[in-house]
């Protein structure tokens, strides 16, 4: 949250230009409200009464004497009414004209119109559906799967896909939907355009975006592995032509929709600076927040379509703050109790509007960063983004990074083979997480062992204290015995120095490293590569949590005894969660379908929680009578809060 | 392994000296007594405890202490009854039901007895509190601390008064240790009758869960005196005294989970009274910054955040031993490191009750705070006090005497004392919280801070009953009061200072006030409001 304001602000002030930030009182003491030079608080939390709130951002305007407005992406970027009333009030709005935002907004009209400025566009029904029945039939003649889309929705919001009839009529809340076919395995591809009001137009290459869940965007880079010069003239041309056509000016974005045989179609135009704008930034050398100032002040485009390169390779990962186990990445909330961005690393570049410090809440997006590398080639660039993961530190709530650290090391990622379905395709049971192999298995057991014997010794230095026994000659062997996801290992440690020898069943691990004990990240050699670890938790009982290869794995190291002596302990029985449902995230319940005494079949939804603008359908575990409801419609829940269960 | 080589020594000493049959029969008789006392009641016992889900007594000792250091004291020590065919030697158990000695826990020393359930169920006989005693003695001659693993069935009634006095001389030396040495009681099975009452002297007593129990009187006395149903569990488990009864610091999974846990309490304490507070390698920057700290006082007075954040984000490594963690929730207590060196932590808790103080907060602060200045540990105290809680309830209950401990404790205490209001210090709740005025040594304010007599609401409603503008005099007030500065101009706090820095300062305070000399008058002993 606040990101695109301190991203704006940034470039404000290099343009020597002051700023006023509006916030929500929850936001007060958020990162863009200090970067700003003037902060205006325009209401509460909930995102209806303050950033989509005309009235007080007018008023904010009028308050501060504010001569443009940015508006960022998403809340009222895309608003004609808001463009309308700042028109009126003599305030440039930095973006096109209400007349561009209107036609492209309208998901139907801007078929329309593209279809007239001669784009390729999307075979399907290109009009309002105006029920389930209607829609099942309209989705039967193009052919499974159909792509549901609200009209006003912007960005992956209000997008949902059916594969069946059954799927299709559930989306009763869609009826005001607009059915389109989706490609069964395509590509989203965006074409960045900039155009002045002069009549000038750009495009500014493509940015590859197939890579989503939830229809919405995880991972992103220009240019695209699989569009060739003359497919990515054709689309820029075409683009060019839409914006033409609506007479457009300032940033846009054209998405298209690409199958296999790089036919190109049409989806949508977005009519503002896009979440993903830096790695076009990268490739090109433009400022593109700058630009949209510039054309919003009237002047003519400094380039001309032969001065736009594409220099390098640039990769985006967005960072959020969401559980990717819980399909593919269900909100998470908390405080960062510890933030530290990888910023100390070459060609990385980091877009967020968070610190130590902040709250993620249930109010807003729980994007936390762009990540964003940059190299010479795609390798390059790739290479760099995994150490920048690697050496990114949050703590506090539960974020995404074991999945982006997964994908970019993917080989169907790395081969260019992406799509759409990329996710579903690659882990159809769902995100698992890292895969050890054996070696990587033996790299982890090692460096936690190392570990625990780094910190046993440190536990018995104490300074100044002559009362402390003389170690007989401190002890160089230790049998050690490490648990990891069930199975147990016993290892034999030797430590000289900084440096020490695992074995592990017969082989040998050689791990070294500086041991701070205090640093979030873990830098060490292990047999001669380098790897940053990070140590989430070590406790007093052996347990060790490290993050590696992005993942975080539990363990537990114990000497050779107090393992021995761990068999005796007794096993504490986990509850059983199949008669229990537990809220998986933080949201609000919207409906409740059962109450008590009614029978639920197994998968049988029984509540729908929000969180995020997003709604969960939850299903009972298995088939039985519902024995209490803990929550209504309305309430709002926390993660693990009991919901309902069963008998 | 230790004992191994005992009887090895003694081998060799036979092979070299021992002619006589006599002698030998002597040297057969060491080494089988030595062998009876190593497995206690026997294999079929030793089994039933694992079955329990319970070590040894001797399995807790090798596992809490570091290797090879345990020094056994008293293995040959038998009971003395003789009634009821106790005298026959089939009830005879080299050691009886107690295992002490000494040994170190990460090279440091530390005295141990470990009552053993195989043995007449680690039951208490005259035999067996004379031998607590003679370490207990050792430990104060000494200065070192005190560990004891309870685990027993009782009193051993066979031997009647003799197993009483035996409690009562226990209880005598847990006094005596009292702010001497730090005493400190895990227990791992039952503890029942007179027997709680050392644990209860003890600074700290923590327990297994599900294994252990602590009560006056069994469910089953409970049963025919009162007619209340209850199960051990419900009346003396460790989630009862954790969270109910107050009377457990802390609870842990399992044996092994609480015997690693102890080793690590352990390196937070001094020896002895006479030993400064431990400092260990600390990795973590003396001056780092702590961002987060800057803005998590929310804007509202009335919002809560969490005490244990500002704790976390503070101390050395995110580190803290948290005691009490779920009694008195309103209240933070425990211990951490500023650059190595232990510190006892006090904090209001503004995310339960609004971090008031009650009566049973301040009974768990007052007792932490003596604990702390019993043995010259640093006590940091974080303000975010409403003042106390109001209600029948807790006057009924004695909180002006309850109160009173806590503001008792704080002004007593001689060690450095360091305070930090984050947000409200309000009315007398102000003065306790290791206020100036009690001789706190250093004393911050983030601008945050409100030091004030009450809130801005009530304090309006009583300078201005009856006028009307009261909403403008709430303004006016809170210009006046709601901010550190009242305070600041007066000297009681010594500075205001940006949050973020509070880590660098208090380290370097510390380091300032190690030196710190500060007696109180003499007297034969204070007269704390118990």
């Amino acid at each position: 949250i606040g990101e695109i304001a301190c991203r704006v602000i940034k470039t404000c002030k290099k343009m020597g230009i002051k700023t006023v930030a509006v916030h929500s009182d929850v936001d007060s003491s958020a990162v863009h409200v200090k970067v700003a030079d003037e902060a205006v608080c325009v209401g509460p939390a909930p995102t209806s009464k303050s950033y989509l709130n005309m009235d007080a951002i007018m008023n904010a305007i009028k308050q501060t004497g504010a001569q443009a407005v940015h508006p960022g992406y998403g809340f009222l970027s895309e608003n004609k009414e808001f463009a309308k009333r700042l028109a009126a009030e003599g305030v440039t709005f930095i973006g096109p004209d209400t007349h561009a935002i209107q036609a492209m907004g309208d998901k139907i009209e801007s078929k329309l119109i593209a279809k007239a400025a001669k784009v390729n566009t999307i075979p399907g029904f290109d009009g309002v559906v105006k029920d389930a029945k209607e829609a099942v039939k309209i989705a039967g003649e193009i052919g499974y799967p159909v792509m549901i889309k609200a009209s006003a929705g912007g960005g992956g919001k209000g997008m949902r896909i059916a594969w069946n009839d059954e799927e299709t009529s559930d989306m009763g809340f869609f009826l005001s939907g607009h059915i389109s076919d989706i490609c069964a395995n395509g590509f989203c591809w965006c074409l960045q355009v900039l155009a002045d009001k002069h009549g000038n137009a750009l495009w500014l290459n493509e940015r590859e975006c197939s890579i989503q869940r939830r229809n919405q965007k995880v991972v992103e880079e220009a240019p695209s592995t699989f569009l060739d010069p003359d497919t990515r003239r054709a689309m820029g041309e075409q683009a060019v032509s839409l914006a033409n056509a609506v007479k457009y000016s300032s940033a846009g974005t054209v998405e298209f929709l690409v199958d296999s045989k790089k036919n190109f179609y049409f989806l949508e135009m977005n009519t503002r600076l896009q979440v993903e704008h830096p790695i076009t930034e990268c490739i090109t050398g433009l400022d593109l927040v700058q630009q949209m100032i510039r054309i919003a002040k009237g002047y003519k485009l400094q380039h001309k379509q032969s001065d736009i390169p594409i220099n390098g390779w640039a990769v985006e990962s967005r960072v959020y703050a969401e559980d990717p186990y819980k399909s593919f990445g269900l909100p998470s909330i908390g405080r960062l109790s510890q933030y530290q961005e990888p910023l100390d690393l070459p060609n990385v570049r980091v877009d967020s509007g968070i610190q130590e410090g902040s709250d993620i809440s249930i109010y807003y997006d729980p994007m936390i960063s762009k990540l964003v590398t940059y190299g010479k080639t795609r390798e390059e660039a790739l290479k760099k983004m995994e150490d920048a993961l690697d050496n990114y530190v949050i703590r506090g709530v539960t974020h995404n990074i074991p999945l982006l650290r997964e994908i970019i090391v993917h080989p169907r990622f790395v081969s260019g083979v992406i799509s759409t379905k990329f996710l579903p395709e690659v882990y159809p049971d769902g995100f698992k997480g890292h895969m050890l192999t054996a070696g990587e298995r033996r790299e982890l057991l090692a460096t936690a062992a190392a570990l625990y014997v780094a910190a046993q010794l440190r536990s018995q230095k104490f300074l100044g204290d002559l009362r402390v026994s003389v170690v007989p000659a401190e002890s160089r062997q230790w049998e050690l015995c490490v648990e990891l996801d069930k199975s147990v290992h016993m290892l034999g440690v030797s430590r000289s120095g900084n440096n020490y020898t695992v074995e592990i069943d017969g082989e040998k691990v050689e791990v070294s490293g500086e041991w701070n004990l205090a640093s979030a990240l873990l830098p060490i050699t292990i047999n001669g590569k380098h790897r940053t670890l990070q140590c989430l938790l070590r406790t007093a009982a052996g347990e060790i949590s490290l993050q590696y290869l992005g993942t975080s794995f539990k363990l537990r190291v114990l000497s050779k005894l107090a393992a021995s002596l761990s068999k005796h302990m007794p096993e504490k029985v986990p509850e059983d969660t199949s008669s229990i449902l537990r809220s998986p995230m933080p949201g609000s319940v919207v409906a409740v379908s059962v109450k008590p005494g009614d029978n639920v079949a197994e998968g049988q939804e029984i509540c729908v929680i929000e969180a995020m603008k997003m709604q969960n359908s939850m299903t009972a575990a298995k088939t039985a009578k519902v024995k209490s409801v803990h929550c209504k419609a309305g309430d709002t829940v926390g993660e693990g809060d009991l919901l309902v269960e069963l008998e | 392994p230790d004992h191994l080589r005992f009887i090895r020594s003694y081998v060799s000493l036979q092979n070299a000296r021992c002619y006589s049959v006599k002698h030998l029969s002597v040297q057969e008789r060491i080494e089988k007594k030595r062998k009876a006392a190593l497995t206690g009641g026997g294999q079929l016992r030793i089994a039933a405890q694992h079955k329990r889900g319970k070590l040894t007594a001797r399995e807790r000792l090798e596992l809490l202490l570091d290797p090879d250091s345990f020094v056994e004291c008293d293995m040959f020590v038998e009971h003395r009854c003789s009634d009821f065919g106790m005298e026959a030697d089939h009830n005879k158990y080299p050691g009886d039901s107690v295992v002490t000695g000494q040994g170190r826990i990460n090279g440091r020393l530390v005295y141990v007895f470990s009552q053993d359930f195989t043995v007449f169920g680690g039951s208490l006989s005259g035999a067996h509190a004379q031998k607590v005693c003679k370490i207990m003695d050792q430990a104060m001659m000494v200065g070192a601390p005190v560990i004891g693993l309870n685990d027993s069935g009782g009193a051993r009634i066979q031997e009647g008064v003799e197993s009483l006095a035996g409690y009562a001389d226990i209880f005598l030396r847990n006094v005596m240790a009292s702010g001497v040495v730090p005493q400190i009681s895990l227990i791992m099975g039952p503890c029942a009758g007179g027997a709680v009452y050392s644990p209860a002297l003890t600074d700290f007593t923590f327990m297994v869960k599900d294994t252990s129990y602590l009560f006056i009187t069994g469910p089953d006395v409970v049963k025919s005196v009162t007619n209340e149903d209850v199960t051990q569990e419900e009346l003396g488990g460790a989630k009862t005294h954790t969270t109910v009864s107050g009377v457990a610091h802390r609870a842990f999974e399992n044996d092994v989970d609480a015997l690693l846990n102890l080793r690590d309490f352990f390196n937070f304490l001094p020896l002895s009274n006479k030993d400064p507070a431990p400092v260990t390698e600390c990795h973590d920057p003396r001056d780092r910054p702590v961002p987060g700290l800057d803005t998590i006082v929310p804007f509202e007075s009335t919002k809560a955040y969490d005490m244990l954040d500002i704790v976390h984000g503070i101390v050395d490594e995110r580190e803290f031993f948290e005691i009490m963690p779920n009694y008195a929730k309103n209240i933070v207590v425990g211990f951490a490191r500023m650059n190595g060196r232990t510190v006892g932590i006090v904090g209001n808790q503004p995310k339960v009750a609004s971090g008031c103080l009650d009566i049973n907060s301040s009974v768990k602060g007052a007792r932490f705070v003596r604990f702390c200045d019993a043995f010259n540990i640093p006590i940091i105290t974080f303000v975010d006090v409403p003042g106390f809680l109001p209600g029948t309830a807790q006057e009924y209950g004695g909180i002006i005497r309850h109160g009173a401990k806590l503001l008792y404790a704080f002004a007593e205490a001689t060690i450095p004392k360091i305070t930090v209001i984050t947000r409200k210090a309000y009315g007398g709740a102000y003065d306790v919280m290791s206020s100036k005025h009690l001789r706190g040594d250093v004393n911050y304010a983030w601008p945050s801070a409100e030091v004030a007599v009450m809130g801005a609401k009530g304090a309006v409603q009583i300078i201005f009953r009856g006028k009307e503008n009261q909403a403008e005099a709430e303004a006016e007030y809170v210009e006046k009061f709601a901010n550190p500065f009242p305070a600041a101009v007066r000297g009681f706090v010594d500075d205001i200072i940006q949050p973020s820095t509070t880590r660098k300062r208090i380290c370097r305070d510390l380091e300032v006030l190690a030196s710190k000399k500060q007696t109180n008058p003499w007297k034969k002993h204070a007269n704390i409001p118990l």
